[in-house]
Parts: C-alpha cells; sequence; structure tokens
C-alpha cells in the first residue's frame, strides 16, 4: 500500500539503524509527544533495534488518557440522563470515572454509542428529533477541525436536539510545560505528525528556538519514527537545535489553514485541566458563546459533579516521561486492559496498553 | 439450591464478554466449566469428541447474531451451517446432521426468512450434511433483532484421527489456508456503509472437504482450527495455552487482501484480531508441511495457503510475532470488543 508499506519496509529500517548507531552519542533522552507513536515503538519493539544510550521518553500526547476525571464522571451523568443517546470514541467508553464508566453505564441500559465521526453524532440528531445527543469531543488539535464542522452542520441543519461536551486539549502548552519541568532533561522531541498536519510547524520552530532543543516533526510508521530519531540524535550531537520536518509526504510550514479557521470559528482557547499534569493555562477549547446552544456543560445540570481519582494510579507521572508503566505497582497486575485503574491502560494510544499488550516478551527473555 | 456466587470482576455482562478474547475465555471458566463440570467439556476444544458404542462422534453448537444479517459473500443462514460444519471439520470429523433453530422478532419478514432458509438448505447440500431438527420462537418487536440462530452439529472421527492441542511438538509448522480478516471487514464495510474500489467480501464457506483432503495426505496433523472470533491472534493463544507450547509467526507471512489491509488501517484495526469464517489453521510435523501445503494449495479454499510459523522451545504457552522489520514482540489476546457481532 503506497505511503505505509514502504515505511515499513525492513530493509529502510536497517540503513536508519545503522546511521543512528555510527553516532557516538553520549545518553540521551528523546521524548515521542503523540501516542501513536508510542505504539509503533511497541508495537514494531523499535527499542530491540536502538543503542541502549538512547532513552525513548513517552509523551503526553494521548487524548484519551490526559481528559481529566470529572469529565469522564460529567459524560457518565449525562448518558444516564433521560431521552439522552450519548455519543463517544470506542475507547472513551472504558475509561474509568470516579464510580462507573461510560460502557457500565451502557451495559446498564443508558443509550451510549460508539461512533467513527462527530458527524454521525449530528446525523442521529436529525434523524431523532425527541432525543438529545450529545457527543463527547475529546482530542488534540487532530480531531478538532472535524468536531468543529459537526456544530456548523449542527447549525446548518437547525438542529436542536446536537449538544458537544467539549474536552479538547491543544499540544504546544502541554510540551512547554514538560520543557519547563526541572524533573526530566529531554535532549530531543519527536514532535506529533499529525497534530503539525493541522497546526503547522511553525509552533515547533518557536520551541526549538526557546529552549534549544531539536525537534522532528514525526510520523507514525517505523522508518517515520527511526529517521525522526535519526534526524534528532545528529542535531544533539553537534548542539544543533532546530526543527526539521520529517512527515514531509503530509505537514507544510503552515498547515492546515482552512482546518485551523474552522476550529477558532467554533471554539476559543481557555484554561484546562489535563489527567495528571493539572491544569495548563490557554491549553483547552471550549465552544464560543455564539454557540452555546451546543454546548452540553451549559445546557444540563452536570457542573457539581465530585470526582475521586484512584491515588494510586501513576499516570500524572507516565504522562509527564517521569516513570515508565512497568514502573508503576498496579501494571499488570491491578490494573490491566480488562478493567483499568488509569486512561493510560485503555487506550490504544495509552503508553500502558502499548506496554501491557507489546512488551511484555521482553519480560520473557529476561527471565530465561 | 443456593447459587454460588460467580468470582468474576464485572457484575454486568458486557459486549467484551461476546468478543473471543481474553473477557470470553474467562467468563466461559468462571461460570460454564465451573457449573457444568467435566472431561469433555473441559477440554475447551471447537467441539467435544467422543466414543459411543464403538464410533468416535464429534457433537458442537454455534449461534449467529450477526448484523446486519445479509453482507457481501454471505449472510446469516449459510453463515450458521457453515460455522457448525467447520466446527465439526476442526475436530477432524465427517459432518453428518445438523440441527437449527431460529430466534425471530415480531415483524421479520417472511419472505426473508424464506431466503434465508433456502441457503441454508443449499449451503447444507454443499457440505453434504441434513438439517434433521429445529426449533422456532418469536420474540416481541424490540426485544430481538430481526433473527439469531442456533446450530448445532454432530459427525463422525475415523480413528486414527487425533486432533489435540497436547499432540503438538516443538518443531510442528503451522499452516494457513490463505487471506485473513475478510470477514470481519466485509460484515463491517456493510454496516458502515463503507465503499471502497473493489467489494470486500466475507470468506464465508466450509471446510470440511479442504480437511478431508489434509486428512488424506497427513496421519500427522495435530491442531486444526477455524480462526473465526477474534481472528488468528485469539486461536493462536487458544492453542499456545492449552498445550503449553511456544509458537513463532512471522508477520510477513500472513496474507491479507489489499483493500481488507487499507480498510483496517482507516478502522484503526488489527487484522489479526478479525473474524474469519472460510480460513483454518493446522499444526502438523514438520516432514509432512510441505506435501500439506501442496495439497492445500490445489484445493480451491486453500489456494493462498502458507506456512506461516513453527511451534518452538521457547515463550512456552505465548505467541511471539516476528515483526515485518525483524524485531519481535508478544502477539496476545485482546481484552477489548473490536467489532460486537460479527457471526
Amino acid at each position: 500500500m503506497k505511503f505505509l508499506d514502504e515505511y515499513r519496509d525492513a530493509d529502510k529500517v536497517k540503513i536508519l539503524i545503522d546511521q543512528i548507531h555510527s553516532l557516538k552519542l553520549p545518553p540521551i533522552n528523546i521524548m515521542e509527544v503523540c501516542g501513536s507513536q508510542t505504539h509503533t515503538i511497541l508495537k514494531y519493539n523499535l527499542e530491540e533495534l536502538l543503542p541502549s544510550n538512547i532513552n525513548l521518553i513517552h509523551g503526553p500526547g494521548c487524548p484519551v488518557c490526559v481528559t481529566p476525571i470529572d469529565m469522564i464522571d460529567k459524560a457518565v451523568l449525562l448518558a444516564q440522563m433521560e431521552d439522552v443517546i450519548f455519543t463517544s470514541y470506542g475507547d472513551m467508553l472504558r475509561i474509568p470515572g470516579s464510580k462507573s464508566s461510560l460502557m457500565k453505564a451502557k451495559a446498564s441500559g443508558c443509550d451510549v454509542r460508539m461512533i467513527y465521526s462527530p458527524l454521525d453524532a449530528v446525523m442521529l440528531a436529525k434523524d431523532n428529533p425527541h432525543k438529545k445527543i450529545i457527543f463527547f469531543a475529546i482530542g488534540f488539535e487532530t480531531t478538532t477541525p472535524a468536531n468543529a464542522a459537526s456544530v456548523l452542520t449542527a447549525r446548518k441543519l437547525n438542529l436542536t436536539n446536537f449538544y458537544m461536551l467539549s474536552s479538547q486539549v491543544l499540544i504546544p502548552p502541554a510540551v512547554k510545560l514538560l520543557l519547563d519541568s526541572e524533573l526530566i532533561k529531554l535532549n530531543g522531541l519527536l514532535a506529533p505528525g499529525h497534530v503539525c498536519t493541522v497546526t503547522g510547524t511553525n509552533w515547533c520552530s518557536e520551541i526549538s528556538n526557546e529552549y534549544k532543543i531539536p525537534i522532528a516533526v514525526t510520523g507514525f510508521e517505523p522508518v517515520d519514527i527511526l529517521e525522526g530519531i535519526f534526524l534528532t540524535a545528529k542535531q544533539i550531537l553537534i548542539n544543533q537545535y532546530n526543527t526539521v520536518n520529517q512527515y514531509k509526504r503530509v505537514v507544510t510550514k503552515d498547515g492546515n489553514l482552512k482546518a485551523q479557521e474552522t476550529i477558532y470559528n467554533v471554539f476559543e482557547v481557555c484554561n484546562r485541566n489535563w489527567r495528571g499534569l493539572g491544569e495548563i493555562k490557554n491549553s483547552g477549547l471550549r465552544i464560543r458563546d455564539d454557540f452555546r446552544q451546543f454546548d452540553a456543560e451549559k445546557n444540563f445540570e452536570i457542573n457539581s459533579v465530585t470526582s475521586n481519582e484512584d491515588q494510586r494510579c501513576i499516570a500524572g507521572e507516565i504522562l509527564q516521561g517521569l516513570k515508565k508503566p512497568n514502573d508503576c505497582g498496579l501494571f499488570g497486575k491491578d490494573c490491566t486492559p480488562i478493567k483499568p485503574v488509569g486512561a493510560p491502560m485503555v487506550s490504544s494510544e495509552g503508553a500502558c496498553a502499548a506496554y501491557y499488550n507489546y512488551r511484555s516478551v521482553l519480560k520473557i527473555t529476561e527471565n530465561e | 439450591m443456593d447459587c454460588p456466587k460467580p468470582e468474576t470482576e464485572f457484575e454486568k455482562i458486557l459486549l467484551a464478554h461476546g468478543s473471543g478474547g481474553s473477557l470470553t475465555g474467562k467468563l466461559i471458566r468462571d461460570i460454564f466449566i465451573k457449573s457444568f463440570n467435566n472431561d469433555l467439556l473441559n477440554k475447551e476444544h471447537d467441539g467435544a469428541v467422543f466414543n459411543i458404542n464403538g464410533y468416535k462422534l464429534a457433537f458442537t453448537t454455534d449461534s449467529f447474531v450477526v448484523n446486519p444479517i445479509f453482507f457481501p459473500g454471505g449472510n446469516i443462514g449459510e453463515l450458521a451451517v457453515y460455522g457448525t460444519v467447520n466446527d465439526l471439520s476442526m475436530c477432524g470429523a465427517k459432518p453428518l446432521f445438523l440441527s437449527a433453530s431460529f430466534i425471530i422478532e415480531e415483524g421479520f419478514e417472511i419472505l426473508t426468512l424464506q431466503q434465508i432458509a433456502v441457503s441454508m438448505k443449499t449451503a447444507a447440500d454443499r457440505c453434504n450434511v441434513q438439517i434433521i431438527t429445529g426449533d422456532t420462537k418469536v420474540v416481541e418487536k424490540g426485544k430481538g433483532d430481526k433473527i439469531f440462530i442456533n446450530t448445532s452439529g454432530i459427525g463422525i472421527v475415523s480413528d486414527e484421527v487425533d486432533i489435540s492441542p497436547s499432540n503438538i511438538k516443538a518443531g510442528d509448522k503451522i499452516i494457513l489456508s490463505g487471506t485473513i480478516a475478510d470477514h470481519g471487514i466485509a460484515v463491517l464495510s456493510e454496516r458502515e456503509n463503507l465503499v471502497f474500489q473493489s467489494q470486500i467480501k466475507s470468506d464465508t464457506a466450509p471446510l470440511n472437504e479442504l480437511v478431508e483432503v489434509m486428512l488424506n495426505a497427513s496421519k500427522n496433523i495435530h491442531v486444526l482450527r477455524d480462526p473465526t472470533r477474534g481472528g488468528l491472534a485469539a486461536s493462536l493463544n487458544e492453542i499456545a495455552s492449552k498445550s503449553a507450547a511456544g509458537i513463532l509467526i512471522h508477520q510477513e507471512k500472513i496474507r491479507i487482501k489489499k483493500e481488507v489491509k487499507a480498510a483496517c488501517e482507516i478502522f484503526g484495526l488489527d487484522p489479526l484480531y478479525i473474524a474469519n469464517e472460510g480460513k483454518l489453521i493446522c499444526f502438523a510435523a514438520p516432514e509432512d508441511a510441505d506435501n500439506l501445503l501442496n495439497v492445500m494449495r490445489d484445493h480451491p479454499l486453500g489456494k493462498d495457503s502458507e506456512i506461516i510459523g513453527e511451534v518452538i522451545n521457547e515463550y512456552k504457552g505465548k505467541v511471539i510475532l516476528k515483526t515485518s522489520i525483524g524485531t519481535k514482540r508478544i502477539l496476545d489476546l485482546h481484552t477489548v470488543e473490536q467489532l460486537p457481532r460479527i457471526c
């Protein structure tokens, strides 16, 4: 398949691995920001091929994982309301809230539906005029254009029964928070290719300059990741700190201007709570007042929820790259994808789930 | 009589309990095996094989709840016949007789029921089996979803045939009879109204004839399994855990149709976990593997057969995937429901 097979090619992987090994690197920390990149690293077990002095740190770029627990509790509360059809992407269904999850609400008889696109929720609203359709909008800049388009479509169709629960977040403020942290020293970053498809790469260049850190805007296949690592590591070696675009087949400097316009037509920047990271200034998107009729938080009584997070879960430290999933005492025992304690064990982009699904082979090797 | 309190982590059934993945296995062990507990059931095979009056028989049952009931390449009736025929075939049995039970929702079109019955008869004729008994129940509108079908089947096993995970030995070759994920993706594409350049069709097919030629060609077939719900990954994991053997699979040997692969990319699904309805995996002694492969490739339903892996001494009870780039990782059971109601 074009644009996929050549980026999973064993020969190309070998060439890049040789190039990376030929660099005489000191021990370095490179963070892949996006959860899909973490997933590829684990799914292809790329660390088996990399020199041991490259430490890959898994970043906060899993939209499901960073959704705060009070938003899950609000979602469950909405799903339990009369005449509501609650719609969400599949992974959100299993995220544990304080007491329940959307999946458990569904099993108890609530009408919770997994959808692939927010426009499906709009169509549900059109087809079910006597029901209230609520869409759980989560995600980074990658998913927000489609969310914005769904609100615009609902307005165009004059729908009065479509609502959105917005827990959307922006990547650049979270990356800056991690770079400001004294707890971890990052030497290079793999920026998230999907986010940059929408945002462009200017924010990466600004971060490179401000923090003197090399960044490779990177795709999601094994060849992409390894090339991103090579382009970053090469710069670390000679103290360069530029942003380079590895994912040129998709990402441009200015990004998708039409998508950006659509986002800010419907949403505005706000402070937002991140699971594990706390409130980050200007890191979220909320629905503009012009569109308040679609805002679930303004149209339903849900703001009084009180939430309790399981204190044993170290998701916060994992999302900041301070710890790896197998550093957690719950990992693989009290916390598994069947019965997750924290969100990173749920999402396919979550670091804990990726470790659980793909990494146990290493433990077996160690035992033998 | 007091019911024992089940030791499960959930108070209610979730869709994932029907996924064929680890929750299904847990449910079966915690509830059904504990309650029914007997030697034949405890083997947890696709069907039970037992002796009566000197005859070795195989018996199995399967229910079909696929949505939509008509999909590219098949329908629920055909699936119900082939599914049970295939489960019998995987016991090494020659399928003989089937039962068919229908749970029908009030308001269902009689004409559609007729269509389903005709296609079941055609399917049964193709497999040389007869549907000899059945049952019909109707539930109120809204209390079922169109139609659910259960089939049970009985078959006869030759004395020299002995299919069981306990026969697996290190060095055994693993043969897969063709491309994977066709069925699950065909049903999903129909459900989601997804149109591709070329239509993806279900691989729904009876495997009894293919199994017959294989059993004639080799006396050293150790395990047969049709990787339906939960896909290739689930079947391999079941075999690994029952036999305590280590299984090494070479990713580049697994064939996936181009359009199926594309659909998997779009949906974010892993084809290794997607249902098949006309494929089998065979574990056989290494000395018979090449001959079996040739025999399988000569049959229309096995023309794309490949040796995809082998049984190894390491990683006991686990399935290891050698990725397309040469690294190794575990191929585990999925814990979540990728696609409900696929068969």
